[in-house]
């Protein structure tokens, strides 16, 4: 399984993340090898097989709709790298 | 215990008897092990943060509980946590750039019950970037070392935790387990590490990898250790909606020295043929050791979907990561580049510079699995494979109520081995992941050395049965001395 150049910006596009023009060549080839591997899992025979997608059976884990205490608004912000007005605030979504 | 110059040496509850019985306090206590850390850790690099000033600010508390006639088995004992678990008003990293410079504003579920415990916090240890890794050498910081051999690895993920508590820089410490990053680093140390049973531990504050394999979980000196740790951090925690509403046993009750009677199934594929004829023989003498104490061991039980477990383990865990690493935007928290062209490009260029590459491996690999066209023949594909491989560790619960086999195919390898082939690397946790994929619970035991450095064997048991792997564990580390050696470092 070898993925192409611009599979591994596509993949990069759809995961945000910038890549140089040595990471592409580098992810082009360690991604290709890592998806080599997984080609072992179509000799398994899983016709019928329902998927796991959690070890533990609990299903539908709901609670009351209550009101408690959270942390403040200043603890929230207390992280971010730019805050304005009590808000998180970032460049124009649309230029 | 006289000399204070010893303290460091105690185990957890050697350390918790002494502060009961008023023969040592836990300033005391807590200073010697400063002065461990500071005396040795510049060789290991165990620690990201070493918190000092709120240590010895526990630890007056902690006396002043025992003044009081208060306070349990670990109150005073100073203890080490991975750097994924929120501390609050204290860094908490993840091993990333990405948080370097991150201090939570609350406290994980494990954190709040080992402050309620009375327990110390020494610090936060060193760990892979995000946990991905079996080494430590992911991480952003600096490698750790381990302390049988400093030119070799800890382990990983959680091999900070695990050095710590191997070079007495920690009486015992929390590490987190999403593929084997705490027996792995564990066996490699010398040191107990248990992962606790899918749901068994709230992971609310524990920085998500692998939602559907996280765990966290104890690495201690000796068995009873681990079972203290358990009797403070398990139990249902409704801020975690996969925890389990299973109320936990006192896990020093299953420490009976008894395994008369146990039956104990030896997996094949955890001892494969191509196995180096000395880590053979490390199960050959547990086996026989097991076998004397009364317990009944059989070999030749088979989990033949094992070799397929990698690869399920290599699209679940990505698959996982890719949605919860998205959160690491440069917005909210946590390094933001600031001088793209827009919103996006600053986006895409913080989680270029913020992110490793293995962490930026994994999250592409995710993202592919689970993209448009692919999700069927990967995600999908892995999550039906993880049907098979649980169902035969259920079939082999019915005839046994212990598994065994090696914890990792390797006594430690050197630092720089294994980085440029991340292949190579993920093999190292062959023996652990499908554990993880099936959700049952299973811990390392020291069970002897190859080439000069530790070895450990495996035990797994059924989901929330806990208890029959620390009777197994127990009984064996009893009649056995690997648990008592220590590294010079």
């Amino acid at each position: 399984m070898s993925l192409t150049r611009e599979e591994v910006l596509h993949i990069a596009h759809l995961a945000r993340i910038a890549l140089s023009e040595d990471d592409v060549a580098k992810f082009q080839e360690q991604l290709s090898g890592i998806l080599d591997h997984f080609e072992a899992l179509k000799q398994l025979d899983t016709e019928g097989v329902p998927p796991t997608s959690h070890p533990l059976a609990l299903e539908s884990v709901m609670r009351a709709d209550e009101v408690r205490p959270s942390l403040s608004v200043e603890e929230v912000l207390a992280n971010a790298p730019l805050v304005e007005d009590g808000a998180f605030r970032v460049r124009a979504v649309l230029e | 215990m006289s000399a204070n110059g010893s303290l460091h040496t105690l185990t957890a509850h050697e350390a918790g008897d002494l502060l009961a019985r008023r023969e040592v306090s836990s300033r005391e206590l807590t200073q010697a092990l400063l002065d461990r850390i500071r005396a040795v850790d510049g060789r290991v690099n165990a620690y990201l943060t070493v918190t000092e000033d709120l240590a010895l600010q526990q630890a007056d508390e902690a006396d002043a509980c025992i003044a009081r006639g208060e306070g349990g088995p670990l109150t005073g004992v100073p203890v080490a946590i991975k750097d994924n678990m929120c501390t609050r008003g204290v860094r908490t990293t993840c091993g990333s750039r990405m948080l370097e410079s991150f201090v939570p504003p609350y406290d994980a579920h494990v954190i709040e019950r080992l402050r309620e415990a009375g327990a110390v916090l020494a610090g936060k240890t060193n760990m892979d970037e995000f946990a991905m890794g079996s080494s430590v050498e992911h991480s952003a910081f600096f490698p750790t070392h381990n302390p049988w051999a400093l030119d070799c690895v800890p382990g990983g993920s959680s091999g900070g935790s695990a050095a710590a508590v191997a070079a007495d820089e920690a009486f015992a410490a929390l590490g987190s387990d999403t593929g084997g990053s705490i027996r792995q680093p564990a066996s490699l140390c010398g040191v107990v590490g248990l992962k606790p049973t899918y749901g068994r531990v709230s992971r609310y504050g524990l920085v998500a990898f692998g939602s559907s394999l996280d765990q966290i979980g104890p690495l201690t000196k000796d068995v009873r250790d681990a079972a203290l740790m358990m009797n403070v951090i398990a139990g249902h925690d409704a801020r975690d909606s996969t925890s389990a509403p299973i109320d936990p046993p006192d896990f020093t009750d299953a420490l009976t020295g008894d395994i008369k009677g146990l039956r104990i199934g030896v997996v094949n594929e955890y001892a494969p043929d191509d196995l180096a004829p000395e880590m053979r023989g490390v199960l050959d003498a547990a086996v026989a050791r097991l076998e004397a104490l009364g317990a009944s061991v059989e070999w030749g039980v088979s989990l033949p979907s094992t070799p397929y477990a990698l690869a399920c383990y290599y699209i679940i865990a990505p698959s996982e990561a890719s949605a919860n690493l998205a959160r690491y935007d440069g917005v909210k928290y946590g390094y933001s580049y600031q001088d793209g062209e827009g919103m996006w490009d600053n986006m895409e260029r913080t989680r270029q510079h913020g992110f490793g590459d293995e962490v930026k491996r994994r999250i592409m690999v995710g993202t592919y699995a689970l993209s448009s066209g692919y999700y069927d023949a990967y995600y999908l594909k892995a999550l039906k494979v993880r049907t098979l491989i649980r169902r035969e560790f259920e079939a082999a619960f019915e005839r046994y109520d212990v598994l065994l086999g090696l914890v990792a195919p390797t006594p430690a390898f050197k630092l720089g081995e294994k980085t440029d082939d991340p292949m190579q690397m993920y093999l190292s946790d062959v023996f652990t992941l499908p554990i993880n994929i099936a959700g049952i619970p299973a811990i390392s035991v020291p069970a002897g050395f190859v080439q000069g450095l530790p070895v450990g064997i495996q035990l797994m048991a059924r989901p929330f049965d806990e208890p029959s792997l620390l009777r197994a564990a127990h009984a064996y580390e009893q009649a056995t001395d690997w648990h008592t050696q220590r590294p010079e470092v």
